[in-house]
């Protein structure tokens, strides 16, 4: 437990001082700062306005940015240091893997979540300055689907970082990962839908299966369960499981899918040669 | 000490390692010598624990790398031959060496100060940005410092100067007698004088053993 969080503590140094995380601090940072700058607060569409309005696009781009910025960046925590040799040399002490693993990962999931949480609660203390109320049920949901949704990515990330000994490949499979995922949201399966080959039910356990659909859901659901932007895949799933069973859904399913990612990518770097 | 049983690893439908039997003892100082692809390294890191063997065993104590890697490693210090481009600044490798072994930052240090090597200057600088010189004579210090029963060297002088050399074979001649060594090296003419026993291993086998 001891040198879990060392090697927890160090990658959270090592990584805090990285471009990498500059540019994604920046990029979420920078985001709530544009949407305040652009008054996205102050705008209505569709019959928000305020806080709602700046969380509902906040979560919207999220949802694109997110699992890449931590696939990429996180591919290489396994990968690179195996191409550079600086596992070889960090692994000749005596460190278990357990530890070595569990703590970059602890790390790791540190230094992804914390931007994006601290990001929301920007939103939330501009709006609230600004003259709104807390929204309290919609921050701790948020901050539960971000922390969910950091989960999966992380434990994907990690499974594929001990899976493949090249740095390269990581990354390529890490584009196919999002991509398929970006892909086989309500948009695609809309299209699927209309072609009428594949049965309803089919495309209904894709978007089940999908953490980043389940996230959409989740997240767009707590302003109306009936908005037009959602889909018809997503207006299915909440008029089929309800509101409450869904969102319980949203958050536990991504962690439980990023647990089995992070220990098959743990059984797998135990089990195979580490170089 | 170390006890490599009948050990096989295959890369490729290539026995890299091919049924190889070695036994290290206690204050053996060894040159492992051999020409590219004969199975040093392969030998090395199996010994480490970085590889699965195929086939046979290998103890180190007693103990086997794969199964009690903390165990095995708590008794072997190891330099490799290329200083890793470790992005950790001095200070967080030194608290990483000195919490995984329990090794004190002071002793690494007076290590280093042995080496000609003042890290106090550079502590806060990222380990990567030292130059190659200064980062093996840090790894060989780490090395020295953790006062393990095995010291694996591969080609350990690479990046130092005469002068470092110089220095750095001093300080092996200083290590406790019941201190094992094993070097993997091209130049014997350097170890020479520190070591008591040559391995020769080509195509995966040892070839040769020879006690001086």
């Amino acid at each position: 437990m001891k040198n879990l969080l060392l090697m927890a503590k160090l990658d959270i140094k090592e990584s805090a001082r990285s471009r990498w995380f500059f540019v994604y601090l920046l990029v979420f940072g920078g985001l709530m700062a544009l949407f305040f700058i652009t008054g996205i607060t102050d705008s209505v569409v569709m019959g928000f306005t305020g806080l709602s309005r700046l969380l509902l696009v906040y979560m919207q781009v999220t949802i694109v940015i997110l699992p890449i910025f931590i696939l990429i960046t996180t591919v290489k925590s396994i990968s690179g240091d195996r191409e550079s040799a600086i596992l070889e040399y960090m692994l000749s002490f005596p460190v278990s893997l357990k530890d070595y693993y569990w703590g970059k990962m602890l790390g790791r999931f540190v230094i992804v979540f914390t931007p994006v949480f601290l990001a929301l609660l920007m939103g939330v203390v501009y709006g609230v300055i600004k003259g709104g109320e807390l929204p309290w049920k919609m921050l701790l949901v948020y901050s539960a689907l971000l922390l969910s949704l950091c989960a999966v990515f992380l434990g994907i990330a990690f499974f594929i970082s001990t899976l493949v000994k090249s740095h390269d490949v990581a990354l390529g499979a890490s584009f196919v990962v999002w991509i398929t995922l970006l892909a086989f949201i309500d948009i695609a399966l809309i299209g699927l839908m209309l072609q009428n080959r594949w049965d309803d039910n089919f495309i209904i356990t894709l978007a089940l299966l999908n953490p980043m659909e389940v996230f959409r859901v989740g997240a767009i659901s707590l302003f109306d369960p009936e908005l037009t932007v959602m889909g018809p895949v997503a207006y299915f799933l909440l008029d089929t499981f309800g509101h409450t069973l869904f969102l319980v859904y949203a958050v536990l399913y991504p962690i439980f899918l990023g647990a089995v990612f992070a220990f098959l990518g743990y059984y797998a770097f135990r089990k195979k040669d580490l170089l | 000490m170390i006890e490599v049983k009948d050990a096989v690893k295959r890369f490729l439908d290539t026995n890299v390692l091919d049924h190889v039997d070695l036994v290290i003892e206690r204050g053996d100082k060894i040159a492992l010598m051999g020409p590219n692809g004969a199975g040093k390294t392969t030998l090395v890191r199996s010994i480490l624990g970085f590889y699965h063997l195929d086939s046979g065993k290998i103890e180190v104590e007693g103990y086997d790398p794969i199964k009690n890697r903390v165990k095995v490693l708590e008794k072997i210090s190891f330099i490799p031959q290329t200083p890793p481009p470790i992005k950790l600044s001095l200070t967080e490798l030194l608290e990483y060496v000195s919490k995984s072994t329990g090794t004190k930052e002071e002793d690494i240090k007076e290590e280093a100060k042995r080496m000609d090597l003042d890290i106090s200057k550079n502590l806060a600088k990222p380990f990567f940005k030292l130059s190659g010189g200064m980062k093996q004579k840090l790894l060989i210090a780490i090395a020295l410092a953790k006062r393990s029963d095995i010291l694996i060297f591969d080609e350990p002088t690479a990046n130092l100067d005469p002068k470092a050399r110089e220095k750095f074979y001093h300080l092996l001649s200083e290590l406790p007698q019941e201190v094992s060594t094993l070097f993997i090296t091209h130049r014997i003419e350097e170890v020479e004088g520190l070591i008591n026993r040559k391995i020769y291993m080509d195509l995966g086998k040892v070839v040769e053993d020879e006690r001086l």
